[in-house]
């Protein structure tokens, strides 16, 4: 009886409850959105942003000394302090190692360059070595694939990349091969202190940065050149982070202030500054340092983002209880005689109550569950738009829109029940 | 004692300073039949809620059954009324959407339980079978409001309380209402009726008159009790 009450009231209140599913298909599918966005956003915006560059670099400690007190940046100023190449793939060993997406060495140089079938010397050049890519098997039987490809994802290449083992090909800067006439495909002559090697240009790039008056080689080539085998001058890594929050701060300012409780929280959580903590734990006289831009950049970001998402899914939600309460409110003063009549047939407030609330969650379960299959189409559609990938469907949001959307109907019912509770059966009944 | 099944004592219901009923004193036996008339205004609804439980007196006392319902809460007035009052309204209010034996089983649902072959029979009863499957537009006045009887009846109370229940009923309908409370009466059932239509008023065996919330006039019909408006074949 008491169901097939329900559904004749939902069947005769078609409009009514047709608009109530609408109002939360509309808020569920918003909601089931953002927050499959929000969740899944974190590495996406991250793996965003980590097209601006690397957010660690490592740099033996003197030489990071003086670029602290001397403001110089990496390639110049002190040269006779190096890391050893045999640390680096110790990276990925690190707690937060599968947060580290990529990372390369770096050898600076210099040499004295001339031109093939030209006369004299263009003049003293800088030189760097890296993986241009870097595949490799590690220890523990992870597949690596990085290099300065992926970390220079801006870079304008005319001609091509240099191989993974071209030990005899070289990129050039624009800038000094414009100045020098070099083009692709050219043969030039780089020594250093003795060691004379011919190299081809395979490539020009454009970094729009300090790197185009420089000639990019692999790491093997420059270690020969420079007699400096099985030395980097430093790495730059690519980490997913953490936004910083107080404990972060903290303890980049001196992890031994912590107590042990927080050193584990902190230890345990992907912070810039644990993570660089812990690459100087395996690095040897590495000095592990957030290229603070990017790094503080990624977390802003990522913050306001939530918490926009967040923001609007409040809204929606409260958007909703609006709706949902002013058409129960309309549904049950219109039907006010009716629910007087029950109660003079002997219903208790609560039984009636219950018959409202059942029509208004029916009908909401109805609507949620086509808002959250239309959210997560939503979602989708953003994830392709906005960052260009697939958005992880969250099963946590499921039980979180469920709670959202319960809470939203009971609220929204509030005013129609009170309304009901007050209704005397007497004031109803006998109106002529 | 035992006979009296309702009784008012010194009974005021006060609106501001409006006596809508002043000082009523009343007793009523198990399976009489009364009917209450009066002018408009005089409290004669007024009068009928507080018997049915819906409204509770502002002074005095209402002793249904042997208890004094005049300061029952609200959920206990509803629990007394679904066990010992059956209610029927001038309008009939028939939930539109439920055909005539579902708004009788909706009674018995908030009774106890919804048993279709019971509300058929109280169908039966007031001779509507045939109906049963229509829905209230569907059916005549007079057969709605014979719907309603059924309902009021389907809990077996031990009242019946009516307002008006004839007022929106042709001479032919009124008669074959009047019957069903003639063969309820038959069957023990107490008897109120608030009317405007002296002869249904005087079908009872007792008339109370009520005048600016008072009882002027108390009349004993016993006598003439059953001649009138018997059912015309
Ligand atoms: N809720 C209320 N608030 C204020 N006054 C009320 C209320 N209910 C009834 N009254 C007043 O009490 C008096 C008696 O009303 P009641 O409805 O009992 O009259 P009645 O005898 O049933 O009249 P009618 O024959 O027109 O139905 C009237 O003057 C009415 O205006
Ligand atoms: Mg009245």
């Amino acid at each position: 009886m008491f169901w097939r009450m329900i559904f004749k009231t939902l069947a005769r209140q078609k409009s009514k409850m047709l608009m109530i599913a609408f109002t939360v298909i509309l808020g569920v599918s918003l909601s089931t959105a953002m927050m499959n966005v929000m969740l899944g956003v974190g590495d996406k915006v991250n793996r965003e942003l980590k097209v601006y560059g690397a957010n660690i670099t490592v740099r033996h400690k003197d030489a990071a000394l003086m670029s602290d007190l001397y403001g110089l940046t990496e390639g110049l100023g002190v040269n006779d302090k190096f890391l050893y190449e045999e640390d680096i793939f110790k990276l990925k060993t690190i707690f937060w190692g599968f947060n580290i997406l990529d990372f390369v060495p770096m050898l600076d140089g210099h040499a004295i360059l001339s031109v093939k079938g030209r006369a004299g010397i263009v003049g003293d050049v800088s030189i760097f070595g890296t993986w241009s890519e870097k595949h490799a098997i590690l220890s523990t039987g992870e597949e690596l694939s990085t290099g300065l490809k992926s970390l220079r994802t801006w870079w304008d290449v005319k001609g091509e990349w240099i191989g993974e083992n071209e030990n005899d090909a070289v990129m050039i800067g624009h800038l000094l091969a414009t100045q020098n006439k070099i083009h692709v495909g050219d043969a030039i002559t780089l020594s250093n202190n003795g060691v004379i090697k011919n190299y081809i240009v395979k490539g020009i790039y454009n970094d729009g940065g300090n790197a185009d008056d420089k000639i990019l080689m692999t790491l093997p080539a420059v270690q020969e050149l420079m007699v400096l085998q099985g030395k980097i001058s430093s790495i730059e890594v690519s980490a997913l982070t953490t936004p910083d929050n107080d404990l972060a701060r903290k303890a980049a300012q001196d992890p031994k202030s912590l107590s042990p409780d927080e050193y584990e929280t902190w230890y345990c959580t992907a912070y810039v500054s644990a993570i660089c903590h812990q690459i100087q734990e395996v690095i040897r006289d590495g000095v592990a340092k957030p290229v603070r831009q990017v790094a503080e950049s990624e977390g802003t970001i990522l913050n306001k983002t939530t918490l926009l998402m967040i923001l609007i899914t409040i809204l929606s939600s409260i958007g909703s209880a609006l709706a949902i309460s002013n058409l129960i409110t309309a549904s049950v003063i219109e039907r006010s005689q009716e629910l007087g009549l029950l109660k003079a047939l002997g219903a208790y407030n609560w039984q009636i109550a219950l018959l409202v609330l059942l029509e208004v969650m029916i009908t909401g379960l109805f609507g949620g569950i086509l808002g959250y299959f239309l959210g997560i189409g939503f979602a989708q559609i953003i994830g392709q738009t906005v960052f260009g990938s697939y958005i992880e469907i969250a099963r946590m949001v499921i039980l979180i829109v469920a709670v959202i959307l319960f809470f939203v109907t009971l609220l929204g019912s509030v005013p129609a029940i009170r309304y009901l509770m007050a209704l005397k059966p007497t004031e109803v009944l006998h109106g002529k | 004692m035992s006979d009296k099944i309702l009784e008012l004592k010194n009974v005021s219901k006060i609106y501001g300073s409006l006596k809508a009923l002043a000082d009523i004193n009343l007793s009523v036996n198990a399976g009489d039949w009364l009917s209450i008339m009066g002018p408009s205004g005089s409290g004669k609804t007024t009068m009928i809620n507080i018997i049915g439980c819906m409204d509770t007196p502002s002074l005095g006392n209402v002793i249904l059954d042997g208890v004094d319902i005049s300061k029952e809460n609200a959920a206990n007035l509803t629990r007394i009324r679904r066990n010992k009052i059956g209610l029927i309204f001038q309008q009939f209010h028939l939930i539109s959407y439920l055909t005539a034996v579902e708004n009788v089983m909706v009674a018995q649902y908030y009774h106890s339980m919804p048993d279709e072959e019971e509300a058929m029979e109280a169908l039966a009863k007031v001779g509507l079978q045939d109906r049963a499957h229509h829905l209230p537009a569907q059916l005549s006045g007079g057969e709605q409001q014979r719907v309603c009887i059924a309902r009021a009846l389907i809990n077996s109370p031990q009242i019946l309380l009516g307002d008006e229940p004839t007022g929106n009923l042709d001479e032919e309908n009124e008669a074959i209402v009047v019957d069903i409370f003639r063969r309820l009466h038959d069957e023990g059932v107490t008897i109120i009726i608030v009317t405007h239509d002296p002869e249904v008023g005087d079908v009872a065996q007792r008339k109370i008159i009520l005048e600016h919330g008072k009882i002027v006039n108390d009349i004993d019909q016993s006598a003439t009790f059953g001649e009138a408006l018997k059912l015309r074949n």
